[in-house]
Parts: structure tokens; C-alpha cells; sequence
């Protein structure tokens, strides 16, 4: 219990000093319109009902993109390609909808296949070949994303190119695919009344989908063998290749859960409806936010949930920012809280000098000095996670 | 094609792949400096998105006294690319003092590194610019062009070729490479700088201080960095528009696929550049000649729209490299103790 305390309190230390640190920024950019701007950003998520569903949509990919990252963690490895993983999901939800007019939770189950083969490749050259995840899933995060250029602007259908609005309402745009609401409202995630609910045309369903998943995730990695061997691994590779744990294996299957994941992230984010997939230049964002996700909440999958909804808060602030400072102002404070939330080792030894621990855990705890290179949380056991929850 | 020549189209290639190349050669040369100390520098993009920013501001700074004839412009160039250095520098203290000071972990430092750093350029942009200018333009002066040194423009291979993408940082890049190979190999500090990589208990146990060689390795990496991200901009041409397209990270793989050595990383980093080139070039070489046509007409044949392959053909040096990374990785050696505090 008071581990898990440790962690959130550090968790909540480095999000207070990044708060001061954007307030401070703001007081340099502009002394007079700072404080009421500040204060207009950290209340703007709740409002009104609207923006408070605008936060739950954007966390819902956030939380899985999250996971992934996570996921990945656990296993010690660095899934930076939730982005490409991520936009191949989200085409191939698109495409499902679009060209084979498929309902909603069929499109999803393509994204996460989608989303695992691109996770699949990453994990099988670094157990096969060695070669590092983290070149690999920055390649593949490329290729990705040219591909689905590609594939948008030249799939054909009756001689026209059936993923853009073109071929559907007469419309000259060409950079973007054809909204969900024209071409197959039937894959578009279920508003189950929450639409009403909010009065906003962003709420769907995609959230709880989101919860069920990172609770999903948590009892995969805390309550089963196969989760148990996931984190040996992660832990201490070559001790749990002594223990009989197909190492090669799991990191395989670590990796394509994490895809899968980021992918299913793509997938609820585009068949809301209210986002058309537009040809990009740029690596999409909410794949390396998922990085930022993971590692505020320790990689704790229910923390995932928590520091998503925290992450797509200060983002819809962020917008009220504007145009009197720019939105990016939001992008510095999520990075100095990563960059604080990197001494969470140091916070942690801090804090437990004044929350004082069980004597016996004291001498359990491993030596700071040996942080491997694993971004993992080292000295967090499974049942403190158990607690935690 | 008549209007097209041959061998002005070569000389462009060639010119063009080096002025890409440089960009990755010194990014991917810091990135070896660090992880050879013992640290994984992730942040290199972050880094890189610095010194462009800095080096920008420095050049849109002396443009008056540039275009007023008080400043030669090579030299304004030479300020802007060390006053990159020393910022990119200046930046990776940030990584050096989460990473050896606090021991924290490598990876998470750098991550919020590159995450800060393009976000900061555009405040800071706003800043000097006002509101909603996201680009600081390059001047024209940075270019080395003939009427520089005083000749007349001809069009012609060897004109192409040494004037079309010129810069200063070309120069200081070729100074640079030589300089670090020579302090990687031949000095004691680039021993010492090596022994902390590999084991850093056994090099503390003869009395070196790992703890400052790997500040120095990272801070060596940052001023690279620095004006790597300056050259790349340079590169790119368009303007500093806070990113640097992910040329960090495609150092970095590039340092992995040189494999940590010097040489081979300067053959990396032209391979990839010139796939690159050849990607960014598909078109206009389809339109040259039927060897060419072959080569480059296939995306066609397979049903890929005319004028589309701008979304294929840049594809080619991520596919390549990946493929090469997969072929060469079982001579892939990291430095031992990397990522170990």
C-alpha cells in the first residue's frame, strides 16, 4: 500500500513542479495575461459538458497508445512505434468501414490485427536478429506512414479512389479519407446516448472500451503465468531463460499485444466519426503522448487510465491557451513532468525518508545504483501493483 | 528528355546526398560519442531541433549586418553553426545530469528531452516572430554559391555539383569527422572515453573519472548535435519550422548500423542519404532514359497511380536500411556498459 502511495505521490510531485514550471514560462512570455490564462487552462476540461467529452475522446487512444508503451515496458522493451502502429490501425479500421462497409466492431478487430503485425516485426528482429526495437520500430513508424499514404491515394474501386470523399459526395478534397458519416455510418463507435448525454458529437463509447482494456491488460501482466514470464523477462532476461522461460518467444508476443494495442488505439480514435484520417507529412502525435502516458503512470495499466484522462485534460487546456500563447506551452509541461517522473527513483527515496516504509521492505528494496537500461519501473513487485488497484 | 541532362541530374544527386549526408554524419558522430562513454543519447532529435533553432536565430540576428556588407556571410555562418553547437551543448547538460548525476534512467531523460525541445522552439518562435510565425526563414546568405568566391554561374556538371548545395557546414563537417576520429583513436582521452563504455568499474579502478568522461562524451554528442540539426535545416531548405523530421532518430540508427565506428558511419550515413536522394529523385530519373525508366517505372506496372510514387519511392532508404540492419546484425556490437549507471 504505501508503495503504491509512494509512487503516486511522486507520480503528483512532478506534475505539480511541471504545472509551476509552464505557470512560470507564461509570467515570462506574457506577465499580464499569465495567471487568468493559466487558470483558464486548468479549468477548461471541466467547463461544460462538451469540453469534458472532448477529454474523454482524446484520452480514449491515449489510454491505449499508453498501454502499448506499457506493455511493452514491462517486458523491458521500448515500443517507440505506437505511432506507425497507430496509423496502420487506424487505416485498416478505415478501410474496413469504408471499402468492404463493415459494422464498427469488426473495423476495430482489423485495427488490432493491423496494429499487431506492425508490432510483430519489431519483436521478431529483436529476437531473432538482435536488432535494436527501438531502430526498428522508428523505421517501421516510417514506412508505416508512407504506406498508408499510398494506400489511401491509390485504392481503386470502379475506377475511382474509394477512400477519399471524392468517390463518395462530390467534394475536390484529397488530402483526407471520406468521412465515416457518408460512407458507412454503421462504423462509427456506437454513441449509445452519451452524445445526448454531453451534448457533444465527440462522446462514443470508446472510453469504457479503453477501461476494459487497460483492466484487461493489468490482470494479463499481475494475475497470469504468461504475465509472470512477460515481466521475468523484463526483470532479468538471461535469469528467465534459466528458469525456462522462452525468452524469444515472449518478446515477440510482447511486442505484437503492444501493437496490437496501439493499433486498436488508432482504430477508436478514427471511427468516432468526428476525425478523417488526413495524408500526413509527420509522424501522428498520439503514438510518442502514449510514451508520455506510460511513463507518468509507472506503467501501471490502471495507472494508464489515470494519467491519460490527466494528459488529455491539460491538452484540451491547452487549446484555451491560444492564440494569446501558443498550445505547444502544454507540450512543455508534459515534458517536464517526464523529465522530473525520470527521478521518480530519487523522489521515491526521498519520500519514503518521510512516509515511513515497513522495516522489512526497507531491506528488500534493491540498490538504486543498478538501473538497467529498462525503462520498467525496477523496483516495483507485482503485488504492490495489486495493492495499488 | 531533351531538357534534361544526365550528367547535371549525377552532379545534382551527388551534391544533394551530401548535403544529407552531413547532417547525419554529425548527429550520428555525437550519438557514438555518448553511447561510446556509457550513455544512450535518445535525445539527439531534441538536440538537433536546438541547434536549428538557435543557429536560425542567430542567422536571422546578423542578417542586417550580413546583407549590410559589415559581416562577411561565411563568417555570420560560422557563428550561427558554433553558436548551434554551444546550444545543442548547452541542452544535453539537461540529459547529462539527469542521466550521470541522478542515475535516472537513460531512456525517459531523453524521451522528455525530444519532447520539450520542439515544443520549446515553437514558443520560443512566437516569441521572437509573434504570434502564429512558425517558420524562421533562412537567409540566402548561408549558401555558398559562385558569386560568393566571385566567378560567374554556368550550368554545367562541375558547377552543379560544387555549387548547388553548398554550404559551410559541409566544410566544418570534413574538419569535424577528422577531428573526432583522431580524438576517438589516437589520444588518451578517447581511450579513457571508450574504457567508460565498455566497463566503467575496471577504468574507475586505474583512476579514471568516468563520472567526467561521460560528461564529456555527452556533451560532445550535443555540440555534434547542435550543428547537425543546423545543417540538416540548411539541408532541407524550407525554412526552420520547428522539427527536424525525425533525423535524430534516423542518426541514430544510422550510428547503430555503422555499427559505432567512425568509418563505417560515414559510409551509413551517405548510403542511407543517397536512397534518399534516389527516392526524392524516382521521377525525374524514370524520365531519363529506358535503364532508368526500368528501374524506377515499376511502381506503375503494379498499379500505382502516375504521380503517386511521391508516396513510394521515399520508403526506399527506411525498407533498405532495415533490411541491411537485419543482414549485418550479427556483427552489430553496442558498447557494453551502455545504459548502465
Amino acid at each position: 500500500m504505501k508503495k503504491g502511495l509512494i509512487s503516486v505521490l511522486s507520480s503528483v510531485i512532478s506534475i505539480l513542479v511541471g504545472l509551476l514550471f509552464g505557470l512560470l514560462l507564461l509570467i515570462i512570455v506574457n506577465p499580464a495575461q499569465a495567471f487568468p490564462k493559466f487558470g483558464e487552462m486548468l479549468t477548461a476540461g471541466v467547463s461544460s459538458a462538451p469540453k469534458f467529452a472532448k477529454v474523454l475522446y482524446q484520452a480514449a487512444p491515449l489510454i491505449m497508445t499508453g498501454l502499448s508503451v506499457a506493455f511493452a515496458f514491462k517486458t523491458g522493451l521500448f515500443n517507440i512505434g505506437a505511432s506507425g502502429q497507430y496509423t496502420v490501425g487506424a487505416f485498416c479500421a478505415l478501410a474496413c468501414g469504408i471499402i468492404f462497409q463493415m459494422p464498427w466492431w469488426v473495423c476495430l478487430l482489423a485495427s488490432v490485427v493491423a496494429g499487431a503485425v506492425w508490432g510483430f516485426f519489431p519483436g521478431l528482429f529483436k529476437s531473432l536478429f538482435n536488432v535494436n526495437e527501438v531502430i526498428t520500430s522508428i523505421m517501421f513508424n516510417w514506412i508505416g506512414m508512407m504506406a498508408v499514404n499510398l494506400l489511401c491515394m491509390n485504392l481503386l474501386k470502379g475506377g475511382l479512389n474509394i477512400m477519399l470523399p471524392t468517390a463518395w459526395v462530390s467534394s475536390p478534397i484529397k488530402d483526407r479519407t471520406a468521412a465515416l458519416s457518408y460512407a458507412n455510418p454503421n462504423a462509427m463507435i456506437p454513441k449509445m446516448g452519451l452524445d445526448k448525454l454531453f451534448n457533444s458529437n465527440f462522446m462514443n463509447i470508446s472510453i469504457f472500451i479503453a477501461i476494459i482494456v487497460a483492466v484487461i491488460m493489468w490482470v494479463i501482466l499481475n494475475r497470469t503465468t504468461f504475465g509472470y514470464e512477460l515481466k521475468a523477462c523484463g526483470f532479468n532476461k538471461n535469469a528467465s531463460i534459466y528458469a525456462g522461460i522462452n525468452a524469444k518467444r515472449n518478446i515477440v508476443l510482447s511486442m505484437v499485444i503492444a501493437g496490437a494495442l496501439a493499433g486498436l488505439g488508432g482504430g477508436i480514435y478514427y471511427l468516432a466519426g468526428t476525425a478523417e484520417y488526413t495524408i500526413q507529412k509527420v509522424l501522428l502525435s498520439m503514438g510518442f503522448n502514449g510514451i508520455s502516458v506510460a511513463l507518468l503512470a509507472t506503467s501501471n495499466p490502471i495507472g494508464t487510465i489515470f494519467s491519460a484522462l490527466f494528459i488529455s485534460y491539460i491538452q484540451v487546456g491547452g487549446e484555451s491557451l491560444q492564440p494569446v500563447f501558443a498550445k505547444e506551452m502544454i507540450d512543455i509541461i508534459i515534458a517536464v513532468i517526464i523529465y522530473l517522473s525520470a527521478f521518480a527513483l530519487l523522489t521515491k527515496t526521498i519520500l519514503s525518508k518521510y512516509i515511513r516504509l515497513d522495516k522489512s521492505n526497507v531491506n528488500a528494496e534493491p540498490a538504486p545504483v543498478v538501473a538497467a537500461p529498462k525503462p520498467a519501473e525496477p523496483a516495483k513487485s507485482a503485488e504492490s501493483e495489486g495493492e495499488q488497484a | 528528355m531533351s531538357t534534361l541532362n544526365v550528367g547535371i541530374v549525377i552532379a545534382d544527386i551527388i551534391s544533394s546526398t551530401i548535403v544529407f549526408a552531413v547532417p547525419l554524419l554529425l548527429v550520428a558522430m555525437g550519438g557514438m560519442f555518448s553511447e561510446r562513454s556509457g550513455i544512450i543519447n535518445i535525445a539527439l532529435e531534441g538536440i538537433m531541433i536546438i541547434g536549428a533553432l538557435m543557429g536560425c536565430l542567430m542567422m536571422r540576428w546578423l542578417d542586417p549586418a550580413v546583407t549590410s556588407g559589415q559581416l562577411g556571410s561565411q563568417l555570420g555562418m560560422l557563428i550561427a553553426s558554433l553558436f548551434a553547437g554551444v546550444c545543442g551543448m548547452a541542452f544535453s547538460v539537461l540529459l547529462a545530469f539527469a542521466s550521470i548525476n541522478l542515475k535516472a534512467d537513460q531512456t525517459i531523460g531523453g524521451t522528455a528531452l525530444n519532447m520539450l525541445a520542439p515544443a520549446l522552439a515553437i514558443v520560443l518562435t512566437w516569441v521572437v516572430q509573434g504570434q502564429g510565425q512558425t517558420t524562421i526563414l533562412i537567409p540566402t546568405w548561408s549558401r555558398i554559391t559562385q558569386a560568393t568566391l566571385g566567378f560567374a554561374a554556368k550550368e554545367n556538371f562541375l558547377h552543379t555539383l560544387l555549387f548547388k548545395n553548398m554550404y559551410l557546414t559541409t566544410f566544418m563537417t570534413v574538419i569535424l569527422f577528422a577531428a573526432a576520429v583522431i580524438l576517438m583513436y589516437k589520444t588518451k582521452f578517447g581511450l579513457r572515453l571508450r574504457s567508460c563504455g565498455e566497463h566503467p568499474q575496471a577504468a574507475a579502478s586505474v583512476g579514471i573519472n568516468v563520472f567526467k568522461m561521460r560528461y564529456a562524451g555527452v556533451l560532445i554528442s550535443g555540440f555534434l548535435g547542435g550543428i547537425g540539426g543546423l545543417a540538416f535545416t540548411l539541408a532541407a531548405g524550407s525554412g526552420f519550422q520547428s522539427s527536424v523530421a525525425g533525423y535524430g532518430f534516423l542518426a541514430l540508427a544510422v550510428m547503430i548500423f555503422g555499427n559505432w565506428k567512425p568509418w563505417s558511419i560515414l559510409g551509413a550515413s551517405l548510403f542511407f542519404a543517397l536512397f534518399k536522394v534516389i527516392g526524392a529523385y524516382a521521377t525525374t530519373l524514370q524520365n531519363l532514359g529506358p535503364f532508368f525508366n526500368v528501374l524506377f517505372g515499376w511502381p506503375a506496372k503494379i498499379g500505382i497511380k502516375e504521380g503517386q510514387s511521391t508516396y513510394f519511392w521515399p520508403m526506399l532508404p527506411y525498407i533498405v536500411t532495415m533490411i541491411l540492419l537485419v543482414l549485418t546484425s550479427k556483427k552489430s556490437r553496442a558498447p557494453k556498459a551502455e545504459g548502465r549507471a
